[in-house]
């Protein structure tokens, strides 16, 4: 199979505090990477260096063959094929949800106007919203939020995708809802990248599950090992206290 | 723009009838009372005052428009990744905010004029005064707006690849419009309001067309009073024009 990312060496320090110590990862096509972990491990800078919302103190990330930390990469275009999910929605508040989805397919000339209509509407329809199509942000709730921002990324069909905690600001019965959407994603064969603090859907979606502590990788595997058989010390700590 | 029209007719028909209402409060008693005289005068030195209020307009419609212009130029050299921009909006912001406008006017009319051997109208000089001015404080009004805007809505935008440009344009700056509305009426107020200090530059506003009065007819109290509420109306007319714009773009 094919490698999509690839992580060497990586290193990211805020001023004196070093979050990322020494990052190596391998993932491959259609693979789902759960990253799981205390607060303050680095998980979400980690998945922020992965599209270069952060920029990596050292260290090399190839995605699709091409070298993010090159200068001569053209990093809106590799973003393109990156779609990324975020904790806070961060939908665009001054525009309707069917703009919110349109905007960067249109902008970017993947499609046409009509063609990303038409895309989005069917993507809306695949998370259950096409009937918000013409509503604004502000009058969705945290879930319908989610579910449209899922969409968003989608529409400038990537073939990753990097989820950073998609459900932990929101109510607790709109989680499945969302986790819902993610599971098809998965199923349908896309390449993503999950921080998440919901063992469940790791368990039950992940190829492959890894704990982070400390700015290090410390224990990765499929869940059956990691979360039925943790190695080490600090993932049996961390899981006694989740589970 | 049905309610700006019915607004706008009956601020029009009132200036119309001012003389009329001036008049009706004059005729019941034979010998004017004080009110009565007092709308008299109002009324016999309207014309003059209007011919203030046009310059006063003019001033003040000139600097913003390019005050608008100063103030984003300023605005995105203060939030660009270069510093020699950043300095250069820092020194003229810090400039304009610790002189005086008074005597930034005086210095461009008189001072500059003097060593340049140019002559200058004292209308350009005020515009470029007020504009300069008003330029500053807006960049920093602007400035505000954009970084009121949560950092994740340009993380958002340009995880989808929107350009850095494109992002600004298209995500950021029509909400940070929205947020500085009510900061940008409150400078379009303090400059119309400026443009009185510019009467001691002699540009022949209001404030300079009732100070020749005075000088005339020494009625100090009345006339300074009665320019008081020309402006006062002037900015009312103008909140509530900022108001409507601001209601429709909720």
């Amino acid at each position: 199979m094919m490698i999509k990312v690839k992580v060497e060496n990586l290193k990211k320090s805020f001023g004196p505090l070093e979050v990322l110590k020494d990052i190596n990862l391998e993932v491959k096509e259609g693979e789902v990477v759960c990253l799981i972990g205390p607060s303050g491990s680095g998980k979400s800078t980690f998945l922020r260096c992965l599209n270069k919302l952060e920029q990596p103190t050292g260290g090399s990330i190839i995605v699709d063959d091409h070298d993010l930390m090159s200068k001569d990469e053209d990093i809106n275009k590799i973003r393109e094929n990156i779609g990324m999910v975020f904790q806070q929605f961060n939908l665009f508040p001054h525009l309707s949800v069917l703009e919110n989805i349109v905007l960067a397919p249109v902008d970017r000339k993947r499609m046409s106007r009509d063609q990303a209509v038409e895309k989005a509407k069917s993507l809306l329809e695949t998370v259950g919203l096409l009937e918000k199509a013409m509503e604004y942000p502000s009058s969705l709730s945290g879930g319908q939020q989610q579910r449209v921002a899922i969409a968003r990324a989608l529409a400038m069909e990537p073939d990753i995708m990097l989820f950073d905690e998609p459900t932990s600001a929101l109510d607790p019965e709109m989680v499945g809802e969302v986790l819902e959407v993610m599971k098809r994603l998965a199923a349908q064969g896309m390449t993503m990248v999950v921080v998440t603090h919901e063992m469940g859907f790791a368990r039950e979606v992940a190829d492959r599950v890894i704990f982070m502590d400390g700015g290090y990788i410390v224990e990765q595997g499929t869940p059956e090992e990691v979360f039925g058989n943790p190695q080490n010390k600090r993932t049996q700590d961390f899981l006694n206290k989740v589970l | 723009m049905g309610e700006t029209q019915v607004f706008v007719t009956g601020m029009t028909d009132l200036f119309q009838n001012i003389g009329y209402f001036a008049l009706a409060a004059a005729e019941p008693t034979k010998e004017p009372s004080v009110i009565g005289e007092f709308l008299q005068y109002a009324v016999s030195i309207s014309p003059r005052l209007f011919e203030g209020l046009k310059m006063t307009i003019a001033m003040t419609v000139c600097s913003l428009a390019l005050g608008i212009i100063v103030g984003l130029i300023a605005c995105f050299c203060s939030i660009s990744r270069f510093k020699i921009l950043n300095m250069i909006s820092g020194a003229y912001l810090s400039i304009i905010r610790g002189t005086p406008l008074m005597v930034q006017a005086t210095f461009i009319y008189f001072g500059l004029s003097a060593v340049l051997g140019i002559t200058i109208s004292s209308f350009v000089a005020s515009v470029i005064v007020l504009m300069l001015n008003s330029g500053a404080y807006l960049s920093e009004i602007f400035r505000s707006g954009i970084n009121a805007i949560n950092k994740g809505q340009m993380e958002a935008a340009r995880s989808l690849g929107l350009p850095h440009g494109v992002a600004m344009r298209k995500i950021i700056l029509p909400q940070a419009f929205r947020v500085v509305i009510p900061s940008v009426t409150n400078q379009f107020i303090i400059t119309l309001k400026d443009t009185s200090i510019l009467s001691v530059i002699g540009v022949a506003e209001m404030m300079r067309q009732s100070q020749q009065l005075v000088a005339n007819n020494f009625r100090a109290f009345e006339t300074y009073a009665i320019v008081a509420v020309w402006y006062y109306v002037l900015v009312i007319i103008l909140t509530k024009l900022f108001q409507l714009l601001e209601r429709r773009l909720k």
